[in-house]
């Protein structure tokens, strides 16, 4: 059949073809679809919680082991990173290759700064007795935390490595894509955060 | 923690039945091995075909799996249906409780996540981006890297059979049973990691599919042009990116309860069983539509074409679909109307279940009208096509019946519900499949199926279909209940008889698809499709040659018409030689699909058997091939006009000799 024929071309320079398709805007498309997955992912992780937060099996609840202000700090920080990935996209589009730089490294401190937080706040839930393993409202607390905080730190992997792309190529069409896609993915985590922050922390709390 | 995790010289198979079993797969893997080799194919097999990105290719892969997979499944099934045939009378059978329970297990994980969900993304895969005139689908490499994921999960589900062994829960995996007190074998663990992988992969499809519908469609040809086979499955992946997610999730709380002792579903601690059975079903219903509904595409498609006619009610056949697909979501409690829902909860849920039935009914009219007054050619797809409405009727009736909570609380888990889910999965989404298979197959390959073994292979299935599942109607008002391993009960045994019986006529209807698979293959010289469009088609798929040119179309088309290619034939627009050319900018194949599924294979494998080394290398391994295919420069070439001038050449003096 013909693919035989079609591997025995050359290969074209693959920066040409970008004036000629829109496969960024597809990309972008794309991600955002697989975003709203995502969302149907915490969504259930979300219902789940709502189902056995009051089963505490005579241990701890939410009252005696949230610290409001410990997660305020958390929170604060994981907003305002959302802001400076912001500022590194503006850079971004202005072709500002430091400036983008320097903002996503900032991004990524923030970033880095609330999932230590969120570590810390496990370890001393766990060695105080409180794990995941102890009742079902602390296996869902865990979980769905737990979740926002795997996405957080692939997030950060992924900025690192989009770090180094930038910092050798270039802001070149397809890192922008890229960028642009981690950008969604970085403000969805916010939203996201900011449903658990009220629906776990917020009212557990009072 | 030992090297090698949890395996021991218990894990290794004992059964004889079993054993018999990986030495036939083992003689039939080193005969196909000494084939490929023998016929200097594996270049071909790993250049073409297994590095592939092209949709085409990967379809008829998928559906490779699928026919492989439909074989394990259709074995377990003989396999129960024997067992029960012989077990009564207080007779223990052929298989010990132990082995019949993975044996069912194993039947409904496959039959549904590894046979029906392949075959239904193959004939997607083959056919959408070709109906709405694109020359691939939006996202190539990770449409390759989904069929590996799928394949993935299948290996997994095959290893079980062979080391250690499957769940036996039932494909549910309810827990508290599913859950490590219950069930602390790997078995269980086999069936989260296989159904886990396959899932995102899955649900990676309807992304790439989405995408491509939203954004890749031809010039002219708005949402409401597009083929209704088009619209069933994008309806199908919507369903597809809103329900798998759940199962995603509710899978890694299993997991979670099981390697890491949360409590999710466990009887102590707060655990709540109830809530994975709410988040299953709230998958798996979405789930049966997503199976059902491009069925119902392939089958709007066969009837107007080969009655000559418009679909009747292509506005209302998208609604219908539109309908069925949102009702979908808001069913699901009626899989378990019996957990002791207040009596207002069970009647929502019962009559938003019997609401279904209405556009349902709109499509079964439509088809019906399509044909009135129509010329209908009997070809094979139309067996299928037939023999659909008259089962899938009989199955969606018993379907109302179970929508009743007062009947569910008598019928719930007897084999009346096996006989109305068979009866609609079978005569809905697997007839839909094997239509689909015979309309689609000399677009595919190039050259016709012979009908004389198609004809007999549908007749098989049908009345073998009727004879196996009818029974089991009665057996279900008789009180018989589902997985029972051995009876004891002399009013069942006739009606048992007589399943088993029609389940081996249904075994020489899948017998008569093989052959007609061989003959074909071996008279195919005889039997090319050299226009490219042998029904006279509706469709823009029909307008390229069979096999499709790689690059699909030369010239992307213009639509202005539902039945786009109908309207190029009627206008005469059809079939014309360009002088010139453009470029066609393709994606090159890549091994970094088949290299990142084996990988996660080699991780879902260490997690099951709790290997912690290898399941750290084989996500690593993953990881690193996925950022290494992310900055690959050399991805895509161009076709050049002087080639793309000499294919369509010689497909147009083709099309011209008729």
């Amino acid at each position: 059949m013909s693919t035989t024929r079609m591997n025995t071309h050359d290969a074209h320079d693959a920066g040409a073809h970008e004036e000629h398709h829109d496969t960024g805007g597809n990309t972008v498309f794309g991600f955002w679809i697989y975003l709203m997955t995502d969302c149907l992912l915490f969504a259930s992780i979300f219902a789940t919680y709502a189902v056995l937060f009051m089963n505490t099996a005579g241990g701890v609840s939410g009252k005696d082991i949230f610290e409001l202000d410990f997660v305020l700090v958390e929170t604060a920080a994981l907003l305002v990173s959302s802001i400076t990935y912001g500022f590194a996209m503006i850079c971004a589009h202005n072709n500002n290759r430091k400036g983008t730089l320097s903002w996503l490294l900032v991004t990524f401190v923030l970033g880095a700064i609330f999932i230590a937080m969120e570590i810390y706040e496990f370890h001393h839930l766990i060695v105080n007795g409180h794990g995941p393993d102890s009742s079902a409202f602390l296996s869902a607390f865990f979980t769905l935390v737990g979740t926002h905080g795997l996405h957080v730190t692939a997030g950060l992997i992924w900025m690192l490595i989009m770090m180094i792309e930038v910092a050798r190529t270039g802001l070149t069409g397809r890192s922008i894509t890229r960028l642009s896609c981690l950008s969604l993915f970085w403000h969805f985590l916010d939203v996201v955060w900011i449903c658990v922050f009220t629906v776990v922390y917020l009212m557990g709390a009072v | 923690m030992s090297f090698l995790g949890k395996i021991t010289m218990d894990s290794l198979p004992h059964d004889p039945i079993i054993l018999t079993t990986l030495c036939v797969v083992g003689v039939i893997g080193i005969v196909v091995a000494y084939l490929v080799i023998r016929n200097n194919l594996l270049g071909v097999l790993w250049r073409d075909w297994l590095t592939s990105v092209d949709h085409k290719r990967l379809g008829i892969m998928y559906i490779v799996l699928a026919l492989v997979m439909l074989i394990r499944g259709f074995a377990d099934a003989i396999m129960m249906r024997t067992q029960l045939a012989l077990a009564t009378n207080g007779d223990p059978g052929y298989l010990p409780p132990h082995h019949y329970d993975q044996i069912f297990t194993a039947h409904g994980v496959i039959m549904i996540i590894f046979m029906a969900m392949p075959f239904m993304i193959g004939l997607m895969n083959i056919v959408l981006p070709l109906q709405i005139g694109a020359r691939d689908v939006a996202f190539p490499f990770l449409n390759n890297l989904s069929f590996w994921l799928a394949v993935s999960g299948a290996i997994l589900v095959n290893i079980s059979l062979g080391l250690g062994e499957f769940a036996k829960t039932g494909w549910v995996a309810y827990p508290p049973l599913a859950g490590l007190e219950f069930s602390p074998g790997v078995g269980v663990d086999y069936y989260i990691w296989a159904l886990q992988i396959s899932g995102i992969g899955t649900t990676l499809t309807a992304v790439n599919f989405l995408a491509t519908v939203f954004k890749m469609r031809a010039p002219g040809m708005k949402l409401m042009d597009m083929p209704i086979f088009t619209w069933t499955c994008t309806w199908a992946n919507i369903l597809i990116a809103a329900s798998f997610p759940i199962l995603t999730a509710v899978l890694a709380m299993l997991t979670l309860d099981r390697y890491l002792d949360f409590h999710f579903f466990t009887n102590e601690a707060g655990g709540n069983s109830m809530m994975y059975i709410n988040l299953f079903w709230a998958w798996g219903h979405p789930e049966v539509y997503i199976l059902v509904l491009p069925a119902f595409g392939v089958f709007s498609e066969i009837i107007s074409t080969f009655t000559g006619k418009r679909l009747f009610g292509y506005k209302s056949m998208v609604w219908a679909t539109a309908s069925i697909a949102v009702l979908g979501f808001v069913v699901w409690l009626h899989h378990f109307f019996t957990m002791g829902s207040s009596a207002n909860v069970n009647a929502f849920f019962g009559i938003m279940t019997m609401i279904i039935a209405v556009p349902t009914g709109v499509k079964l009219f439509n088809w019906l009208f399509t044909m009135y007054r129509g010329r209908l050619r009997i070809t094979v797809p139309v067996l299928w096509s037939l023999g659909f409405m008259v089962t899938f009727t009989i199955g969606g009736m018993t379907g109302v019946l179970l929508a009743v909570p007062g009947a569910d609380y008598v019928l719930h888990n007897s084999l009346f519900l096996i006989a109305h889910f068979h009866n609609t999965i079978i005569g809905g989404a697997v007839f839909g499949y094997l239509a689909g298979f015979a309309f689609w197959f000399p677009k595919a390959m190039g050259f016709h199926l012979n009908e004389n073994w198609g004809r007999a292979a549908f007749w098989c299935w049908l009345v073998g279909f009727f004879m196996a599942f009818m029974p089991l109607y009665v057996l279900g008002f008789l009180g018989m209940t589902r997985r029972l391993n051995h009876t004891d009960n002399p009013d069942w045994n006739i009606w048992l008889y007589i399943a088993a019986f029609g389940a081996g006529i249904i075994l020489v209807g899948i017998i008569c698809q093989f052959v007609q698979l061989y003959v074909s293959f071996r008279d195919r010289k005889d039997n090319l499709d050299t226009t490219g469009d042998p029904w006279n088609g509706h469709t823009l798929e029909w307008s390229t040659a069979s096999p499709p040119q790689f690059y699909n179309f030369a010239e992307l088309p213009t639509v202005s018409d539902i039945d786009a290619f109908t309207d190029m034939k009627e206008k005469g627009q059809a079939y014309q030689r360009k002088a010139t050319y453009a470029p066609i900018h393709m994606p090159k194949n890549t091994m970094a699909g088949i290299v990142i599924g084996g990988f996660i294979t080699a991780f879902g494998f260490a997690m099951i058997w709790h290997i912690w080394w290898l399941a750290i290398a084989g996500l690593l391994g993953a990881f690193v091939s996925f950022v290494m295919r992310a900055y690959t420069k050399d991805v895509d070439y161009y076709v050049q006009p002087d080639e793309v001038a000499h294919i369509e050449n010689e497909f147009l003096d083709n099309v011209a000799k008729g």
